[in-house]
C-alpha cells in the first residue's frame, strides 16, 4: 500500500509540487492524503489526469476560507492547492477587464487594480477573522457583498473562464471581450457550483472605474416592517445606491445603511436627497459601518444564506423571528436587503435539533419570500443533522450535468445540493 | 441529427402532427405546404428550410405538450420568436416541428416593488418598458429590434442593445424562468429573488440559442428609469479620431449607457435612408448617451465634450429634448437597412474585438476592403467593442457574392487574432457554426457538448446550430477522431 502511494506521490511531483497531507490540510474535517501546488493550467491539467488515473478524490482549496462550507466531501485523495495559481496574468487597463490564475488573491488583485483606478465589483461575505479569497474561490462559491446591487454577481462580473476537467481536459469558455454570445456561457455554470465540475484554473473578468468618491449614509430601523419602508424608499428613488445593507444583530438595534458613489457633486446631493428620504435619524459618514461586508457569524458558528425577493424583505424577517422564538435561537441577520442575500448567524453552542428546527421552520414560510434557505457553514453535529441545502428545483438537470463532467464522481463528491 | 423514422415509436411526423392537432387543437396545428412558406426562415433570409410542421400554442401547457410529444416521436423541434435573429437561430428543421411562440404573448404581472416582471416568451421586447414605464421602471436590454422582437427569442440568443454597455445583456437581466427540457421536464428555475440553490442552470440556458430546451415563461428585471439623460453627437475627420475619443472617455472613469459608432459610408447611407442630417464631411460620427443622477450626468456630459474636441471633433451636437436625440439615433437604428440604398446586397457581420485594439482593425478592415473592391461600412457599439461591418456586394457580379463572403470571415478571424469574439450579440445560429472551431479548440467544443448532452441526450432541441459537428452524446469525450463508427454504418448522420 505505501508503495502505491508513494508512486502516485512521484507521479505528482514529476508535475509540480506536491506533499502528502497534513493535519492543516483537512477538508472539513475530512482528511486528504496529497497535495499538489500547480503553477500553470497545464500542470493544473496535468494533476487531474494523474487524479482520474488513479481515481482520486479531488478538492480545489484557494485561500481555504470558505473550505468549510457546504457538505463535507465524502472522501478526498488530492487537494490542489491554487496559491501558486497567483499571477495577473494581463490587466487590460484600456478594456476594463482583468485575466488571473485563479489562487489570486483578491486583496491583491484589488490593490493591483486600484493603480488603474479600478476595482473588480465582486467583495465577497467573509468570517471577521478570515484573510483575503482568492479569484477561484469567489466562483467556486459565488458569494457576493454590498456592491452586487450595482455591479451585480460575480456570474454578471465573470467573462472567460478556463478549466482542467475531471479527465484533465484543459476547456475554456468565453474569453475576454464583455460583449460575446459565442457558445454555451460555461462561466455562470461554473459560478457557484463548488468546485464539483472542474478546476477552475484562470478568469477573465470585467472591471469597473474605482468611484472618486463614497459616503455611507445610515439609518436605525426599529422594526421589519421600518427595515422595510426605508429599503423600498432608497430603491425607488433617484439616489441610485451603489449598496443597500441591513444589519441586524442579535441583541441590539437594526440598522440600513446605504453607498452612495461617484464624483464628489452628485455625491453630495445625493446624500442629502437620502438624508431627506430616510428621516431625522439618518446619518452620514465616509467610511463603511464596521460591520459592512463582514459576515455575521463568528469562526466556528452557524452560518446561513437567506435569499429573497427584495419586497419579501419584512415577511422573512419576521419568519426568522418566528422561528428563532420556537427553538430559543437569536439570530444575528446581516446582508444586501437591496439585492435579495441576507445572511443569518446562530450561535455556535445552538443545539443541532434547534438548528434543524429553524431552518425547516424557514423553509416551510419560505414561499412569503420566494426564497431559499442554505446552511452554508456549522460544526460537524449540526450538519449532520440538518438538511443544509435543502430542495433545489431542477435538480434531475443538476445531477444530469454533473454526470456529464465528472462520471466517476470525483470532484468534492458529496460536497453540493443533493449529495452532488 | 436526422429524423429516423424507425425510431419514432412507429408514429413518424404524419401521426405526431395528428396528435399535435388533438392536443392543441386543429388551429393551432399547420401542415400546408403554402402556409409553411411563412414560417421557412428568421431574419437572415438566405437560409431557408420549411420546417415539416409549425405549431402555434396558445399558452405555455401547448409548449410543454408539444415538446413532450416531439419527445416520444423523436422527432426534432425548434422554437421560434419574433423571427427576428440574425444568426438562423430559428431556420427550422426539415423533418421537425416549429414551434411558434407569438401567441404566447401575456405581461403576466408587473412588479415595482419587486423591480421585476413576468412574462410570457412571446411577449415584445419593448412592451415590457411600455409597461412598466407608468411605474418608473423600464427593461434594459434593448437590441435594435425592440420594437419587435420577443423576449423568449432574446434569452435564447442573449441579446444585447446599445445600452449593452453599462446595463449587461439579457443574461444579466433574467433572474427565473420556466423551462421545458428536451424530454419534457418542466422545471421551474430561479423566480424573483437571487441565487437559487444548485447549479446556475438558468446561465447556461440563456444564450444556449434553443439547443437546451424552451422557456415557457421569463422572469426578468426591472430597472429605475434615470432621472436624467443626455446625448451628444461628435463628427470626427476620421475613424482613427472618433477612436480615440472612445479610448479617452472610457479611460476618464466614465461609463456611458451608450457608445455608438458610425462610418462614412454608413453616414451615406443612412442619410439616403432616413435624411438623419448628420455634420456634413464626417468621417466618423460618435453618439454618446450618458444617463443617471442629473449632478453626475451634467459633469461627465462636459467631460465627454471635452475628450470630443481634445481628438479632433469637429462639430458637437446636444440634443435638447427628445425629438432630438431621436433624430441622433434614427441614423444609427437604420443603419443596417439603409445599407440597401447603396447597395444590391449586403452580409451583415458581428464580431467583437477588445476596444483599444479599434483603431488598429478598422484599419485593417479597410486594407482588406481595398485589396478585394468589396466596401465595408462600419457601425458598431463602440463602448464594448462590438463591430457590425456592413459588406456590400452585388450578386448579380459574377464572384462578387463569394468574395464578399470571404471579407466578412476574414473579419471575424481579425476578432479572433485579436483576443475578440465572432459574435457579440447575433448568436452562432446556423450561420456562424463552422466558425467556432476557429475561436475555440475542439476540447473546448467538447466541453459545451457535456453541457448540451446532459440537457438533450437525442439531440433534438434545435439540431444544427451552434456546434458545426457535435460528438454523439454518450460517446467517450476528447477521443473522438474523424467520422463516428455509428456515421459510417449508416445508423446516424452528421447533425
Amino acid at each position: 500500500m505505501r508503495a502505491v502511494e508513494d508512486l502516485v506521490l512521484d507521479t505528482l511531483a514529476a508535475t509540480t509540487a506536491a506533499r502528502r497531507a497534513a493535519e492543516g490540510d483537512r477538508v472539513d474535517g475530512v482528511e486528504p492524503r496529497f497535495v499538489a501546488s500547480p503553477t500553470t493550467t497545464a500542470e493544473a491539467a496535468q494533476v487531474m489526469r494523474i487524479a482520474a488515473e488513479h481515481g482520486l478524490a479531488v478538492v480545489a482549496r484557494g485561500a481555504g476560507t470558505k473550505l468549510s462550507w457546504g457538505q463535507p466531501p465524502e472522501r478526498v485523495d488530492l487537494v490542489v492547492d491554487t496559491s501558486r495559481l497567483d499571477q495577473v496574468v494581463e490587466h487590460g487597463a484600456g478594456d476594463l477587464v482583468v485575466h488571473v490564475q485563479a489562487g489570486v488573491r483578491l486583496d491583491v488583485l484589488q490593490e493591483h487594480l486600484a493603480g488603474a483606478r479600478q476595482r473588480l465589483g465582486a467583495d465577497p461575505v467573509l468570517p471577521p477573522a478570515a484573510g483575503s479569497g482568492t479569484a477561484g474561490g469567489l466562483i467556486a462559491t459565488a458569494t457576493s457583498g454590498p456592491l452586487r446591487l450595482s455591479h451585480g454577481a460575480v456570474r454578471d462580473l465573470l467573462i472567460g473562464v478556463t478549466i482542467a476537467r475531471a479527465d484533465g481536459t484543459i476547456a475554456k469558455a468565453g474569453g475576454k471581450v464583455v460583449k460575446n454570445v459565442a457558445g454555451y456561457d460555461l462561466g455562470k455554470l461554473l459560478t457557484g457550483s463548488w468546485g464539483t465540475l472542474g478546476l477552475v484554473t484562470e478568469a477573465v473578468f470585467r472591471l469597473h472605474p474605482l468611484p472618486a468618491r463614497a459616503r455611507w449614509v445610515s439609518v436605525p430601523v426599529t422594526s421589519t416592517a421600518a427595515a422595510h419602508e426605508q429599503a423600498q424608499r432608497v430603491l425607488h428613488s433617484q439616489v441610485v445606491p451603489t449598496a443597500l445593507e441591513l444589519d441586524r444583530p442579535a441583541d441590539a438595534p437594526a440598522t440600513l445603511a446605504v453607498l452612495v458613489e461617484g464624483i464628489e457633486a452628485g455625491v453630495e446631493g445625493r446624500v442629502t436627497t437620502l438624508l431627506e428620504l430616510l428621516g431625522g435619524d439618518a446619518g452620514v459618514a465616509g467610511e463603511a459601518p464596521p460591520w459592512w461586508g463582514r459576515a455575521p457569524w463568528a469562526a466556528g458558528g452557524v452560518a446561513l444564506r437567506l435569499t429573497h425577493e427584495i419586497a419579501g424583505l419584512p415577511r422573512l424577517l419576521d419568519a426568522v423571528d418566528d422561528a428563532g422564538r420556537r427553538y430559543g435561537l437569536r439570530p444575528a441577520v446581516r446582508g444586501s436587503a437591496g439585492v435579495g442575500v441576507l445572511y443569518a448567524a446562530l450561535p455556535t453552542e445552538a443545539e443541532p435539533e434547534a438548528v434543524a428546527g429553524f431552518t425547516r421552520h424557514l423553509r416551510d414560510s419560505s414561499p412569503a419570500w420566494s426564497g431559499d434557505v442554505v446552511v452554508l457553514d456549522a460544526p460537524p453535529p449540526v450538519k449532520a443533522s440538518v438538511d443544509t441545502w435543502g430542495p433545489a428545483r431542477g435538480l434531475n438537470l443538476m445531477r444530469r450535468v454533473k454526470d456529464q463532467f465528472d462520471p466517476q464522481r470525483r470532484l468534492a463528491p458529496g460536497r453540493f445540493v443533493g449529495g452532488i | 441529427m436526422k429524423f429516423d423514422q424507425a425510431s419514432a415509436g412507429g408514429s413518424g411526423l404524419a401521426g405526431l402532427t395528428e396528435r399535435l392537432r388533438g392536443l392543441l387543437g386543429p388551429d393551432s396545428v399547420i401542415d400546408d405546404h403554402q402556409r409553411l412558406r411563412t414560417y421557412e426562415c428568421d431574419g437572415l433570409a438566405h437560409y431557408k428550410v420549411r420546417p415539416a410542421v409549425v405549431v402555434l400554442p396558445a399558452d405555455a401547457a401547448g409548449v410543454v405538450d408539444t415538446v413532450r410529444a416531439c419527445a416520444a416521436a423523436g422527432v426534432p423541434f425548434v422554437a421560434r420568436g419574433s423571427g427576428t435573429g440574425l444568426s438562423g437561430g430559428a431556420l427550422p428543421h426539415a423533418d421537425g416541428v416549429l414551434i411558434v411562440t407569438s401567441r404566447l404573448h401575456r405581461i403576466i404581472e408587473i412588479d415595482p416593488a419587486n423591480q421585476r416582471a413576468v412574462v410570457e416568451p412571446g411577449v415584445v421586447n419593448l412592451d415590457i418598458t411600455r409597461s412598466a414605464a407608468a411605474d418608473g421602471y423600464y427593461y434594459a436590454p434593448d437590441p435594435s429590434s425592440q420594437q419587435i422582437c420577443s423576449i423568449g427569442g432574446n434569452v435564447a440568443e442573449n441579446s444585447g442593445g446599445a445600452h449593452c454597455l453599462k446595463y449587461g445583456f439579457t443574461t444579466n437581466h433574467v433572474t427565473g424562468a420556466q423551462f421545458v427540457a428536451p424530454d419534457g421536464e418542466v422545471v421551474r428555475l430561479g423566480g424573483k429573488a437571487p441565487d437559487p440553490t444548485g447549479y446556475d442552470l438558468l446561465g447556461a440556458i440563456v444564450g444556449s440559442e434553443g439547443t437546451l430546451g424552451v422557456v415557457t415563461e421569463v422572469t426578468v428585471r426591472l430597472v429605475r428609469a434615470p432621472e436624467a439623460v443626455r446625448t451628444l453627437l461628435a463628427a470626427f475627420p476620421t475613424m482613427d479620431e472618433a477612436g480615440a475619443a472612445t479610448s479617452a472617455i472610457i479611460g476618464a472613469g466614465v461609463v456611458p449607457a451608450a457608445m455608438e459608432m458610425m462610418d462614412a459610408l454608413a453616414i451615406e447611407a443612412a442619410e439616403a435612408a432616413v435624411h438623419c442630417g448628420y455634420p456634413d464631411g464626417a468621417g466618423a460620427v460618435l453618439i454618446v448617451e450618458l444617463d443617471g443622477p442629473a449632478a453626475e450626468v451634467e459633469q461627465q456630459f462636459a467631460e465627454v465634450e471635452r475628450h470630443c474636441r481634445g481628438h479632433g471633433a469637429f462639430e458637437i451636437r446636444i440634443a435638447n429634448d427628445d425629438a432630438e436625440r431621436a433624430t441622433f439615433w434614427r441614423g444609427r437604428k437604420s443603419a443596417f437597412a439603409a445599407v440597401g440604398r447603396i447597395s444590391p446586397d449586403y452580409i451583415v457581420q458581428d464580431g467583437v474585438i477588445p476596444r483599444t485594439v479599434l483603431a488598429e482593425v478598422l484599419r485593417r478592415i479597410d486594407e482588406l476592403s481595398r485589396s478585394t473592391g468589396i466596401r465595408v461600412a462600419n457601425v458598431f457599439h463602440a463602448g464594448d467593442g462590438n463591430l457590425h461591418p456592413l459588406v456590400l456586394f452585388d450578386d448579380a457580379v459574377p464572384g462578387e457574392a463569394e468574395r464578399a463572403e470571404e471579407v466578412s470571415g476574414a473579419i471575424l478571424d481579425l476578432c479572433i487574432e485579436h483576443g475578440g469574439s465572432i459574435t457579440g450579440e447575433h448568436g452562432v445560429g446556423s450561420d456562424k457554426a463552422k466558425f467556432m472551431p476557429r475561436m475555440f479548440s475542439e476540447s473546448d467544443l467538447d466541453t459545451m457538448q457535456l453541457l448540451r448532452c446532459a440537457f438533450d441526450p437525442d439531440g433534438l432541441a434545435n439540431p444544427g446550430k451552434v456546434f458545426p459537428t457535435p460528438r454523439l452524446c454518450g460517446e467517450v469525450p476528447g477521443r473522438h477522431k474523424g467520422a463516428h463508427p455509428l456515421q459510417e454504418t449508416g445508423i446516424a448522420e452528421v447533425f
